[in-house]
Formats: structure tokens, C-alpha cells, sequence
């Protein structure tokens, strides 16, 4: 997973006004001079050398391909013959297949799985320690968060073994008298998106647990204490107290989950494949399918320009409501 | 006094569970993997012998030895060029004053927070045509572009913090651009770019889409998670044991890495989570 710094503004989707109006961070330096003028003169070509290594890799194995993807994705293409420009033809084809509604609809319900249940549990255990001196802090610490850095093949690997029908969740349930409950957990129509839902909780708690907790070692223990003496109960000081001081600490979480649980290709792949049948498919296992298995390479194009401003925009969205009234 | 005793101990019986609940599913792979092979491991009791019989079939027939290479290989070139690009790049935009500053920001925010997916199918047929596929700068080019945002952000974020008079008395100095960056901030910054080398070392690593789709046929290029998947793929073929012993043998580097850099990783990660 990708722990990145994220902006608070949707920048990607907005214009930037003309250069010439954006003087950017520097300090005002009087003698500047602006626009194509400057751009002749000498003082920037320092700042180009610098840049342009970084530039070139980023153009070639980014912005190029994202310009490409959105190309492809108006063109019918197998991937070896020529194309054949179709306009927003594949974007149409999208909304008539039956199929990426359910795709969208398991998407939907991996975000419950991986964002908003790791999210409430995480809460949930910092405000029940938030006024707690915690012993061994940086071992709990290092535990949570064990999870987020293994591969998630070796994650997959492992909650296979769990759900396997002689692994040690059907064991359990045979040592407490369910074993009829016992099945293969992955290769059942009713079980498998919950049971990989579950292993993106699992993947993502410690996370937002770390953050929260972070968090709250920040909480000056004054205001604990004049929430106390205002004759607060300990809901009323979750809602007062911790909640608001946690604000940016849940954005954070809820974007890198969010958009994990949107993009979601590794772990559904190593875990299901999508299976059994489409239970568990998602648009990216789509995606894949499509562009390397199935040679409609137009189509997931198409489908990976949506996913893109889905991502994109869920990602604004989310800074803007939940950071944007702090400051 | 805020704090009770009975919170206290409540707050840490929660917090042994969760850290429980956080190691089960991987300890219970490893006692799977250390058990005899042909042994049924019901995943509660421990072991009573200890076999190492199942990493030795996984590590002769997943060829496991090349995988860790190749994972190596890639991930160092990625850190070394993401790192150095980074450095340059994150140093001009703290430092220089020039147009477009701002839309370059913004261009770079798109790669953040862009999904791979959005950039692999143009990718594969670029490096295809590039006859690149199926060798490791499939791996290794594209992936420090993406790794881009993410370390000149970080770099940026550190050279913005160091106090402008340093740069100032080292250009009164007569220290050149390039001079006061080498000489001066570079050995401010090793701290950081330490953490930053060690969170893309990571995210290298464990890379997976891209390794499945530029580098599927030659199996001496494939990198350890691909080599995993590919090898818990044939389950009919290899028996729980030995698929558990790949996944260890694949973790390893990966934990014993975390083991002595925890702190570093953890707060690397929640701040560059945090920061911007």
C-alpha cells in the first residue's frame, strides 16, 4: 500500500491560473521578472537542470500513459490489429454492461470492510484509551501495524490458510460444535466477499488505530479535565474532546482506505481472482481481464479512466468535508 | 488524577487482543510452514516436532533464490533513481523561484493520488515496443516515475524546513547552487532520506500489479510477490505447508527489515500521511 501525503484541495481537477499570476512560495524578490521574459532571460535555468531528470521519468511513466489510457479508451482495440475509433462509445458499452453495476456494488461493499469498519474500530479503541497512560507503547505500536507492511500475496497466503476447509477458522468452529458452519470461506457464493471484506479490516485496523492514537497522545489532558468538571459523561467527551481533535487524523484514514478499497486489485486477485463466478469481482480485476486476458483493451481503458476519477474526486471530496472546517 | 485503574487495565486487555488478532493469521502460517510436511496442522495446537522439510521444497521448486534476487535488484535501482531525481527535483521547488511552479505541484499531486491501474495498459505497450518487457527496467523505470510524487513531496517537505540562511551564508560564501546542496543540506538530510529510502524499499517490494503485467513470462526477472502468487496459483500442485513456507521465505526480508526499522517506517509513514 501507498502511504502518501495528500493535499487538502482536489488540485488535480482544478485549472491552474496562468504562471504569471502565481508567484508560488518564494519570497517576494522585487528584482523577479515574470512570464516569457523570464523564461528568455537566464535566472531559471538552473531550476530546469534541476527539475528536468525528475520531469522526464514522470512524463514518460505517468502523465504520458494517463494521457494514453484516456486515448485508448475511445478506440475498440484488441491490442494487436489496428484500433477503431469508437468516441465514448466504450464509456456507453459501460453503462449497458450488466455487469459493472454488481463490480461497483462489491467496490461499495469493500469500503465498509476496509474503510469505515477499520476506521469506527479504531475510534472506538482511542477514545477508550485516549485517557490512558499506555505501557509499551511502541510494541503495540509496531504489532498494529505489522500488516500493512507485508506483500499482500503473503497476506493473501495467509487468510487462505485461515479460510482453508481444514484451516484454523473452520477448526474452531468444529472445536466449539459449529462445524456445520464450516466451509471453504473463499470458494462459497454467500462467504467470499465478506471473507476477503474481513481481510482488508484486518489489513487496515492497525493503521487507523496507530494514527488515531497518535492522535491522541496530542489531546492536551485539560481539556479531559473541564470536559470533567463541565459534568461530562464519557460520550459527551468522545463527541466534545476526541472526535474534533482527530479530524485530520480521519481524513487521512479515510482516504487511504477509501482509495484502497476502490483500486482493491492485489488482494482480491490473490485471494478469489474475482470468483467464485463474479462474486468478488471489482472494477480493476476488470480492468485486468480486460487489457491482458481478454484483449478489449478499449474497454478497460475506459473503465480505468473511471476508476481514476472516481478515486480522484472521492479523494477531494473526503479532504474537503472532513478536514476543510479545521481551518 | 484522571485515570482509574480499572480504565488502564481495560485499555490494555483491548490492546493485547488487537495485537493478537494482528499476529494470528502470519503466526499461524509460520507454524504451518515449520510443521512436518504431510501433517495435518489444525492451526490451534503447537507443533510437536519442528520441519523445515516444507521451506526447502518451497525454495527448490518456487525458485525462490532468484525471486529474492530479483526483488533486490529492483528495489535498490528504484530507491537509488528515486532518491537521486527526488533530491534534485525536491531541492528546486523549496529552493528556486521559477514559473509554473505551481502547476508542476499540482501535476505531481495527480500522480499521488492516482491508482496504477490508471497507467499500466499504456505502460505495457510502451515498454513492449521499447522490447523492455519481461526484463527488470520494466520494473524499475516505471516504478521510480510513480515513486516520484510521493519523494519529491518528502524531499520538498525537508529542504522547505531548513532555515533559508543557511542557503543564504552559503551563497555569501561564494558556495554555488549545487555546492551548498552537496556540501551543506545533504548531510542535514540524511535522517530523512534514510526513512524516505526505507518506505520505498518497501513499497518496491511488495509491488505487485505491475510485476503480473510487464514481466509475466521470464520467470529470472520475477520478483518475490509475483513468484508467490504464481506459486500458491497451482494449490493443486504443492500442499498448504510448502505454500506456507513461500510465503515466509518471501516475508523475511521484508520483517526482519521492520524488525530493525519499525520506528523509522511507522513515523515515516504517518508522516507522510500527515504532512501537506
Amino acid at each position: 500500500m501507498t502511504a502518501a501525503p495528500l493535499s487538502g484541495r482536489a488540485t488535480a481537477t482544478e485549472p491552474a491560473p496562468p504562471a504569471q499570476d502565481r508567484p508560488g512560495q518564494e519570497p517576494r524578490d522585487h528584482r523577479r521578472r515574470h512570464g516569457l521574459r523570464a523564461w528568455a532571460g537566464r535566472q531559471y535555468w538552473p531550476a530546469v537542470w534541476y527539475l528536468l531528470p525528475a520531469a522526464v521519468f514522470y512524463t514518460l511513466f505517468v502523465l504520458r500513459p494517463l494521457g494514453q489510457t484516456a486515448w485508448i479508451s475511445l478506440f475498440r482495440w484488441d491490442g494487436l490489429t489496428e484500433g477503431r475509433w469508437v468516441g465514448l462509445g466504450n464509456y456507453r458499452a459501460l453503462l449497458s454492461d450488466t455487469r459493472i453495476p454488481a463490480a461497483i456494488g462489491h467496490s461499495l461493499e469493500f469500503v465498509v470492510f476496509y474503510a469505515l469498519l477499520p476506521v469506527a474500530l479504531g475510534l472506538f479503541l482511542a477514545a477508550l484509551m485516549s485517557r490512558i497512560r499506555i505501557h509499551g507503547l511502541s510494541f503495540f505500536r509496531a504489532v498494529l501495524f505489522l500488516p500493512q507492511i507485508l506483500a499482500t500475496v503473503v497476506v493473501a497466503v495467509s487468510w487462505r490458510w485461515i479460510y482453508d476447509i481444514d484451516g484454523p477458522l473452520n477448526a474452531a468452529l468444529r472445536a466449539v460444535g459449529l462445524g456445520s458452519l464450516a466451509r471453504a470461506w473463499l470458494g462459497d457464493y454467500h462467504t467470499a466477499l465478506p471473507s476477503v471484506g474481513l481481510v482488508g479490516t484486518w489489513v487496515m485496523y492497525g493503521l487507523c488505530m496507530v494514527l488515531f492514537l497518535a492522535g491522541t497522545q496530542k489531546i492536551p489532558t485539560e481539556l479531559y479535565e473541564s470536559a470533567r468538571i463541565d459534568g461530562c459523561g464519557p460520550v459527551r467527551e468522545f463527541f466534545t474532546v476526541t472526535l474534533p481533535a482527530l479530524r485530520g487524523e480521519m481524513s487521512i484514514a479515510l482516504v487511504l482506505t477509501i482509495t484502497y478499497a476502490l483500486r482493491n486489485f492485489d488482494l482480491v486477485w490473490n485471494t478469489t481472482t474475482g470468483g467464485p463466478g463474479t462474486s468478488t469481482t471489482v472494477p480493476s480485476v476488470f480492468i485486468y481481464q480486460g487489457a491482458f486476458l481478454t484483449h478489449e483493451v478499449g474497454g478497460a481503458a475506459a473503465i480505468s479512466v473511471c476508476l481514476t476519477a472516481v478515486v480522484l474526486v472521492v479523494t477531494g471530496v473526503v479532504m474537503r468535508l472532513v478536514r476543510g472546517k479545521e481551518g | 488524577m484522571l485515570t482509574s485503574r480499572r480504565q488502564t487495565v481495560i485499555g490494555h486487555a483491548v490492546l493485547v487482543v488487537a495485537a493478537i488478532a494482528a499476529l494470528y493469521p502470519f503466526l499461524s502460517v509460520v507454524l504451518l510452514a515449520l510443521s512436518k510436511p504431510g501433517t495435518r496442522q489444525s492451526g490451534f495446537t503447537l507443533p510437536t516436532s519442528i520441519s523445515f522439510a516444507n521451506f526447502s521444497h518451497a525454495w527448490s521448486r518456487g525458485l525462490f533464490s532468484e525471486a529474492l534476487v530479483s526483488s533486490l535488484i529492483v528495489a535498490a535501482a528504484v530507491v537509488v533513481g528515486t532518491i537521486v531525481l527526488a533530491v534534485l527535483a525536491g531541492y528546486a521547488f523549496a529552493a528556486f523561484p521559477f514559473p509554473l511552479k505551481g502547476v508542476l505541484l499540482g501535476l505531481l499531486l495527480v500522480g499521488l493520488v492516482m491508482p496504477y491501474e490508471a497507467t499500466v495498459i499504456p505502460l505495457y505497450y510502451q515498454l513492449r515496443a521499447w522490447h523492455l518487457t519481461n526484463t527488470y527496467w520494466a520494473l524499475i523505470l516505471p516504478q521510480i516515475g510513480l515513486s516520484l510524487p510521493f519523494a519529491v513531496f518528502w524531499m520538498r517537505t525537508f529542504f522547505v524546513s531548513t532555515p533559508p540562511a543557511l542557503r543564504e551564508a552559503a551563497s555569501v560564501d561564494g558556495a554555488s547552487r549545487f555546492r551548498t546542496l552537496r556540501s551543506i543540506l545533504l548531510p542535514m538530510a540524511v535522517p530523512a532520506i534514510g526513512t524516505l529510502a526505507t518506505l520505498l524499499f518497501l513499497f518496491a517490494w511488495n509491488e505487485f500489479l505491475l510485476a503480473l503485467v510487464l514481466v509475466p513470462d521470464d520467470r529470472s526477472v520475477q520478483t518475490a510477490p509475483l513468484a508467490l502468487s504464481f506459486f500458491a496459483g497451482n494449490r493443486r500442485n504443492s500442499d498448504p505447508g510448502v505454500t506456507a513456507a513461500a510465503a515466509v521465505i518471501v516475508a523475511l526480508p521484508v520483517l526482519i527489515s521492520y524488525i530493525a526499522l519499525q520506528r523509522r517506517m511507522i513515523s515515516g509513514m504517518l508522516a507522510g500521511a500527515v504532512k501537506e
